[in-house]
């Protein structure tokens, strides 16, 4: 049965609200999760107040700008800032996105809300442990499996085959998909997840791979692949705009397909 | 690194609590909803019939029960929880063909489930109460 309600050392309160920056016109308020491993208390929710005049206009500009000019101990994971290395995948308002491709402006709300990505253990503040998602993702083995002998020079391919893996292959493995998915919170650690499966159709769909039938027999399982339920908050979320939900579609038709 | 913070009890980040609903998850929650409905439904129906075969004395008694306001409000939920789930199968059969996936459609489907099970209830009891 699902535990909907968060453990007792998950359960958060209010709490401290950072002085307003001196003199600034343009106030932005945001209230962030935080939990510090070595202090042994239960996460709070921060308040901070960011100067807009001063600031970048994304949601990564304006936590890092609390990280540099109000609270250096705020702990978040980001590097590209242009949404392609999926780092700063988080929950704001309510949805799984990157802070780097979200504008401030398009939050359109006097208070912004910021946690991890949902159902996750925190390592801290906003940092999620994702070690089970990347064990997932390498267990549908993402890579190429061929048995005839590799080709003098690439593996050929129509501009149709190719095609096919649009909308697949832009992936950034960030997260924010799996971790919006209920079936996922309440049975991650025997459903794949969207990210997972997704890359996993991927493959199977790929015109140069070999063991479509391997793959699909490891996805032939009540929980790998049968507790998407097809609620679609992945490609809800999904800050890439591709559908994981329609890929898991795709996988369970193929599953139908060679049985009949 | 790894034993060094085995002893560290990590909090489990917010989920159900914070996330935003969307139609289509909305609808998916309702789906489940009716279908645990339907459960109860079933009984009724299961009642109805075991009454019937019981002879009129029976029958009279459970008509009675099914016809008073509150069976009736009872019967009319039932309705409406059918009517939704089955509309909600019939949305995931098209999901599970492939089709409607894209994001104005599948918000739209979801929608349309809500918009068409009370218009489908009221007019199966508009036709039965018209037929009595």
């Amino acid at each position: 049965m699902a535990q909907f309600q968060l453990p007792k050392n998950s359960r958060y309160t209010d709490g401290k609200v950072w002085p307003k920056p001196a003199g600034a016109t343009r106030l932005q308020e945001f209230r962030i999760y935080r939990w510090n491993p070595d202090d042994g208390k239960n996460p709070t929710i921060d308040t901070y107040y960011v100067d807009r005049d001063d600031c970048g206009p994304m949601v990564l500009d304006a936590l890092l700008w609390i990280k540099n000019k109000i609270d250096p101990t705020l702990t978040l994971r980001r590097s590209c800032r242009e949404g392609i290395c999926g780092s700063c995948a988080m929950n704001i308002m309510g949805e799984n996105t990157l802070a780097c491709t979200l504008g401030i402006d398009d939050c359109k709300s006097d208070v912004i809300r910021i946690y991890p990505l949902p159902h996750m253990p925190v390592i801290k503040d906003l940092v999620p442990d994702l070690t089970s998602f990347y064990a997932q993702h390498a267990s549908i083995e993402p890579w190429l499996h061929t048995e005839t002998p590799a080709p003098e020079t690439e593996w050929r391919q129509t501009p149709e085959d190719r095609s096919r893996l649009d909308g697949l292959y832009e992936c950034i493995l960030c997260a924010c998909c799996t971790t919006s998915c209920p079936s996922y919170w309440w049975t991650g650690d025997r459903f794949l997840g969207p990210a997972a499966l997704l890359q996993a159709y991927r493959w199977i769909i790929d015109s140069r791979d070999e063991s479509t039938g391997e793959r699909l027999d490891e996805l032939h399982d009540p929980f790998r692949l049968y507790r998407c339920h097809t609620i679609m908050n992945c490609a809800n979320t999904c800050p890439k705009g591709l559908n994981p939900a329609k890929a898991i579609a795709e996988i369970k038709k193929l599953m139908v397909a060679r049985a009949v | 690194m790894a034993d060094a913070k085995a002893h560290v009890a990590r909090p489990l980040s917010p989920h159900l609590q914070i996330y935003r609903w969307s139609w289509t998850m909305a609808m998916s929650i309702f789906h489940r909803a009716t279908g645990v409905a339907l459960y109860a439904g079933t009984v009724l129906l299961a009642a109805w019939l075991l009454a019937l075969a019981s002879g009129p004395a029976a029958y009279e008694r459970l008509a009675w029960l099914y016809g008073s306001p509150v069976g009736l409000v009872v019967l009319f939920g039932y309705t409406w929880a059918l009517m939704h789930h089955m509309l909600g199968g019939v949305r995931h059969l098209v999901w599970d063909f492939g089709h409607g996936m894209e994001p104005g459609t599948r918000m739209t489907m979801a929608r349309m489930t809500l918009i068409l099970s009370p218009i489908l209830t009221i007019l199966i009891w508009v036709v039965g109460f018209a037929m009595r």
